[in-house]
């Protein structure tokens, strides 16, 4: 760091001095329009599929028109091959890969920031031992170990969740690792060893807070990585099973030169959501890692 | 630098190990062959003595030992629905996919390289949030959906390219027919690689860019063209060696589907009809096959840093 840029960074924190650390990410935030943009895209989404039961204006998994007849008054997005509205199945899919996206993060981050922070706090053989599992991990082909699992076990959306979650890991845990053994060299962490504080304390309340930012930042990515997993185990027909609709099983139709050709209503809307909620979230990451990252140059 | 090779080289060997034990027992979680061949014209005696004959009224560990050791004379086991080695089958197969990873790769970089230098060096640039919102968008298109409106477009309404397999069927194919047959797939491929290469290689340009060495050579007026492909790009070299080693593992899953959608002939389609049909020989093989091949890829990532960045080795 220069003379330059410190001088900078006294004269902005001296013009922000009376904001805390929330209000400075979210003026951060903010910068990125891209990223305001996609928030809202993202809430409006969320609370269509949360609202689904209420908004869809048929159920989704029963017949209710004619078979796969195009967009109407009645229809706005038409039928598909059995006569079910695509409208109403494209809000509960939404709710389903958006459920799955969390839910794998949800447990892929769990077991990575526990694998990582005892990893990178212990070290020696427990760190070697974790890593070289994380290592064996990652070295199996990401999609060809889902398939394999989704082969093994009976396909279904707890399944998916499962195996996403299991599989997902490894990356947050070399993340996690990486960063508590930097913290583990800094003052205040070892003050409270040498005070005699619990292990509980150090790793919860003093070494996680810390490294919350970056796990955030790469729990985003993750979440859109598992809804595009999910998205392509279901086309293959390995994620969830029909009648249930999830984004993915709705474009397997389209494997089908019919469907492909005559009937582009049953597979562009379910593609270009999937586009556009895993845009939107990469934008909101990319977005919060300017925003909480105290180090950032990019001050204007 | 033997020193250093060496150590990873021993670093990689429980790794390896490792592979195998997992793979050994996700298979055998799969559950065993012999449910498959149960059936109303199947007596009990039939059954027993395919397992005796198979190895597996053993206990789990002899039975690993045994695989290994076949392993390690190479072989892979026989594939249970055609009966064909599972070295063969692999063998006959991992053309294609290596030509359509190889070929994705190389048009991965070329898009990816020249695109996130761009950026960095004309950092918040119109040019440069282009660059970027389109690597976003390359990086959020499921590939199989791409692979779709390709298809619809290229095939379907303007019939300019075919949309399966290798080659014509019936024909020889020839170098213009395969061209022809690779140009979706390798697009799908190529474009998902380079929407995340691009925002790292930008990334790593911009901290380059900042570093001392620069600040010196663009002091010294030796002007902008020079101290970005001189001085900057020679350095740019560490994060294309990580990006290419990132690619690996990301190439042979993304080949799985590809390959299903556009039926290319390679390993992808043989795994997937093998992972259908329930083939456990051939699924552990090709597992297998691909986390050596990924570890090896590793490996060289890591020699290859060591020779790009000699101060590595010291770490």
């Amino acid at each position: 760091m220069t003379n330059h840029n410190k001088k900078m960074q006294i004269q902005i924190a001296n013009e922000y001095k009376n904001e805390n650390y929330r209000q400075t990410v979210w003026r951060r935030f903010k910068h990125h329009k891209l990223a305001g943009i996609s928030l809202i895209v993202l809430v409006l989404l969320c609370s269509a599929a949360l609202l689904a039961p209420w908004i869809a204006p048929y159920p989704p998994d029963e017949i209710v028109g004619s078979f796969a007849s195009a967009p109407s008054k009645d229809f706005w997005l038409g039928t598909d091959q059995i006569g079910r509205d695509v409208f109403s199945r494209l809000l509960y899919a939404m709710r389903i890969s958006l459920l799955v996206g969390l839910m794998a993060t949800l447990i892929s981050t769990v077991i990575g920031v526990l694998l990582g922070l005892i990893a990178g706090y212990f070290g020696g053989v427990i760190d070697m031992v974790i890593m070289r599992f994380t290592d064996m991990i990652m070295s199996f082909p990401y999609i060809l170990l889902v398939l394999v699992a989704a082969s093994i076990f009976k396909p279904g959306l707890w399944t998916i969740i499962l195996i996403l979650g299991f599989v997902d890991w490894p990356g947050i845990a070399r993340l996690v690792r990486g960063n508590v053994l930097n913290l583990r060299e800094s003052n205040f962490v070892k003050s409270s060893i040498v005070a005699g504080m619990p292990l509980r304390h150090i790793l919860f309340s003093e070494i996680l807070p810390n490294t919350v930012a970056p796990i955030l930042v790469y729990a985003t990515s993750v979440v859109a990585l598992s809804i595009l997993d999910e998205a392509a185990l279901s086309f293959l027909g390995m994620g969830v099973q029909p009648p249930t609709a999830s984004l993915g099983n709705m474009l397997n139709g389209a494997q089908s030169l019919t469907v492909l050709t005559k009937q582009p209503w049953l597979w562009v809307p379910p593609g270009f959501l999937i586009i556009i909620v895993v845009i939107a979230i990469n934008f909101i990451g990319d977005a919060l890692r300017d925003a909480l990252d105290p180090t950032t140059r990019k001050e204007k | 630098m033997i020193k250093y090779i060496m150590k990873r080289i021993l670093i990689a060997i429980p790794v390896l190990i490792g592979i195998t034990v997992i793979d050994y027992a996700i298979m055998c979680m799969a559950g065993s062959p012999l449910e498959m061949m149960q059936g109303p014209r199947i007596s009990e005696a039939a059954v027993e003595a395919k397992e005796i004959a198979l190895g597996l009224d053993k206990p789990f560990y002899i039975q690993y030992f045994v695989w290994l050791g076949q392993l390690l004379q190479g072989n892979l086991g026989y594939s249970m629905k055609s009966f064909l080695p599972v070295g063969t089958m692999i063998a006959e197969h991992i053309g294609p996919t290596l030509l359509l990873m190889g070929v994705s790769m190389l048009v991965g970089l070329l898009l990816a390289v020249p695109a996130g230098i761009y950026s960095a060096v004309h950092q918040y640039s119109k040019g440069d949030y282009s660059i970027v919102t389109l690597s976003f968008l390359g990086s959020s298109i499921p590939g199989f959906f791409l692979s779709l409106l390709l298809i619809y477009l290229f095939t379907i309404k303007l019939g300019w390219l075919p949309s399966s397999g290798m080659m014509t069927l019936g024909t020889e194919g020839g170098f213009i027919d395969i061209v022809q047959h690779m140009i979706m797939p390798v697009l799908v491929l190529a474009v998902s690689m380079a929407g995340t290469n691009i925002r790292y290689i930008r990334s790593a340009m911009l901290e380059i860019l900042q570093a001392d060495y620069i600040r010196t050579a663009r002091a010294k007026g030796i002007g902008r063209f020079l101290v970005v492909h001189k001085h900057a790009l020679r350095n740019a070299l560490i994060p294309i060696v990580t990006v290419i080693g990132m690619q690996i593992p990301m190439l042979f899953g993304g080949a799985v589907v590809i390959e299903q959608v556009f039926s290319w002939p390679g390993l992808g389609l043989m795994t997937l009809s093998a992972i259908t049909s329930r083939d456990y020989p051939v699924i552990m093989g090709v597992c297998l096959l691909s986390a050596v091949v990924v570890l090896i890829g590793n490996l060289l990532t890591d020699i290859l840093y060591a020779v790009v960045d000699p101060t590595i080795q010291m770490q």
